[in-house]
């Protein structure tokens, strides 16, 4: 059976997986935004932190995905349902690119920039919201866009935990010996991370009218 | 205390981190409505006692003073949105149009929207660019227009005092003298309180109404322009010499 029909005869069950995998990434994103980038932001005002934050998110990603599905499985509430389990381990590897790129994107902003700002009488809130977050935006997306296309990647594993997702088939397919199961989770998953890329780098693109290395004047303009 | 000051120094001294003096036991006084020029090389600690003023930098020691009231009696926010402030690198915000550079601190303080646009004209005006200019993004300036638009952003919301720190110290020399004359004609008009910081004595001389040379965290003198040719303190001597064009000659250039 070639994997056209056997997609076509299954698509269904495809695209519930597809579903359940991009829930997956799309949830375990969202969760490391909301940690990652406030974070990344108390990492700019305490310098102090920098080390054992980033230090600790670098360990994080260097445990095998495998071994911390399986670390995370005794504990409690977490482990009592492989979807949440998935998330959190899915969030924590999306964590680094975030934190580390919000830090980044905030330090790069031209200290001209922030000290013509304060000396105008902006707040700390003025300064972060009004010129530090809206131009380290395109960093902070780009740190989004690793994330997300590595957790697509990587959320095929959840599969073993019995999450869901289109590890479903690489791992039934890796059962059966059969490469066109196998190929019905992969392909899919590859063609979202594809898109998930295109995408996010559309963003970036974006949101950066002021810089002068994308866009022209013209698309200046219209934003 | 004396009612025409609008900024004074009582001792004032400032020590970074490490303990080494930046500032020491300066002693001055700002007229409303004159143009104080801090003049003195890399190091001396002009721009160190602008960002004093406007508290960027808090004194290890001493007092100072803003409209009458001690710094520590100010809101630092309030003072600083009273006082206007042009660094040489500008620093306009790259990601705001020209028009809400200069319009965010009257509408962080709430001004009605066709004031502010209104405001943003005027000033554009003043300071001699096209309003058509409003739409446009930094980076899409020149760097004469740029400082221009820094001048405009620092008297947004019409603060009786400015600080300026080398404002013109980029620019290329025609660029530069066009603009030091326009800003005379400005001040002339505006009558702000303006402490002005440059290494350069001609911009010192044919801006400041009184010239504080500084060397070494020290205040050396504090002198009326005309004062300051006349003076035989050795370092302006050196200054004057440095600066004189034909003795430069006399000594086959620097």
């Amino acid at each position: 059976m070639s994997l056209w029909q056997f997609i076509l005869q299954n698509h269904t069950e495809v695209t519930q997986l597809t579903l359940e995998h991009i829930w997956l990434v799309g949830i375990s994103t969202l969760l490391a935004v909301a940690i990652g980038m406030p974070l990344g932001i108390l990492l700019t005002r305490c310098p102090a932190l920098r080390q054992p934050v980033l230090g600790s998110a670098n360990v994080i990603q260097t445990i095998p995905s495998l071994a911390l599905f399986g670390f995370l499985l005794p504990a409690p509430w977490i482990g009592a349902r492989a979807d949440r389990l998935a998330i959190l381990a899915l969030m924590l590897y999306a964590l680094l690119p975030l934190i580390r790129n919000t830090y980044a994107g905030i330090q790069s902003v031209d200290p001209s920039v922030l000290e013509a700002g304060r000396g105008m009488g902006l707040t700390d809130r003025q300064l972060l919201f009004q010129v530090e977050l809206p131009l380290a935006l395109g960093v902070i997306i780009a740190g989004i866009r690793v994330a997300t296309v590595f957790s697509i990647g990587l959320a095929t594993i959840a599969a073993a935990v019995g999450a869901g997702g289109l590890g479903e088939y690489i791992f039934r397919g890796l059962a059966m010996v059969n490469n066109t199961v196998i190929l019905a989770g992969a392909l899919p998953a590859a063609l979202l991370a594809l898109l998930a890329d295109l995408g996010f780098g559309w963003l970036e693109k974006r949101l950066r009218p002021h810089d002068a290395r994308h866009g022209s004047y013209a698309s200046a303009a219209s934003t | 205390m004396d009612s025409s000051a609008a900024i004074e120094f009582r001792h004032v001294s400032y020590h970074a981190d490490q303990g080494e003096a930046i500032l020491r036991d300066l002693n001055l006084t700002v007229h409303r409505g004159e143009i104080l020029v801090l003049l003195g090389r890399s190091g001396s600690g002009k721009t160190t006692t602008l960002k004093l003023i406007n508290q960027l930098l808090r004194p290890s020691n001493g007092e100072i003073r803003v409209a009458g009231r001690a710094l520590r009696e100010w809101d630092v926010i309030r003072l600083r949105r009273m006082i206007g402030y042009v660094i040489q690198e500008v620093g306009l915000f790259p990601h705001f149009t020209i028009e809400k550079n200069i319009g965010l601190v009257p509408k962080i303080e709430s001004w009605p929207r066709d004031r502010i646009r209104q405001r943003v004209e005027e000033l554009l005006h003043l300071v001699g660019l096209d309003p058509q200019i409003a739409a446009r993004y930094p980076r899409e300036l020149s760097g004469g227009q740029r400082q221009r638009v820094g001048v405009a952003r620092a008297l947004a919301a019409d603060p009786p005092i400015l600080l300026m720190d080398e404002p013109f110290g980029a620019l290329d020399p025609l660029t530069r003298a066009q603009l030091q004359r326009e800003f005379l004609e400005l001040e002339a008009r505006l009558r702000k309180t303006v402490v002005f910081v440059t290494h350069d004595l001609n911009e010192a001389l044919l801006v400041g109404t009184r010239i504080a040379l500084l060397e070494g965290g020290r205040l050396v003198t504090l002198n009326t322009r005309e004062e300051f040719l006349r003076s035989s303190e050795p370092l302006v001597i050196a200054y004057r010499n440095a600066f004189n064009p034909d003795r430069s000659c006399e000594r086959g250039g620097v």
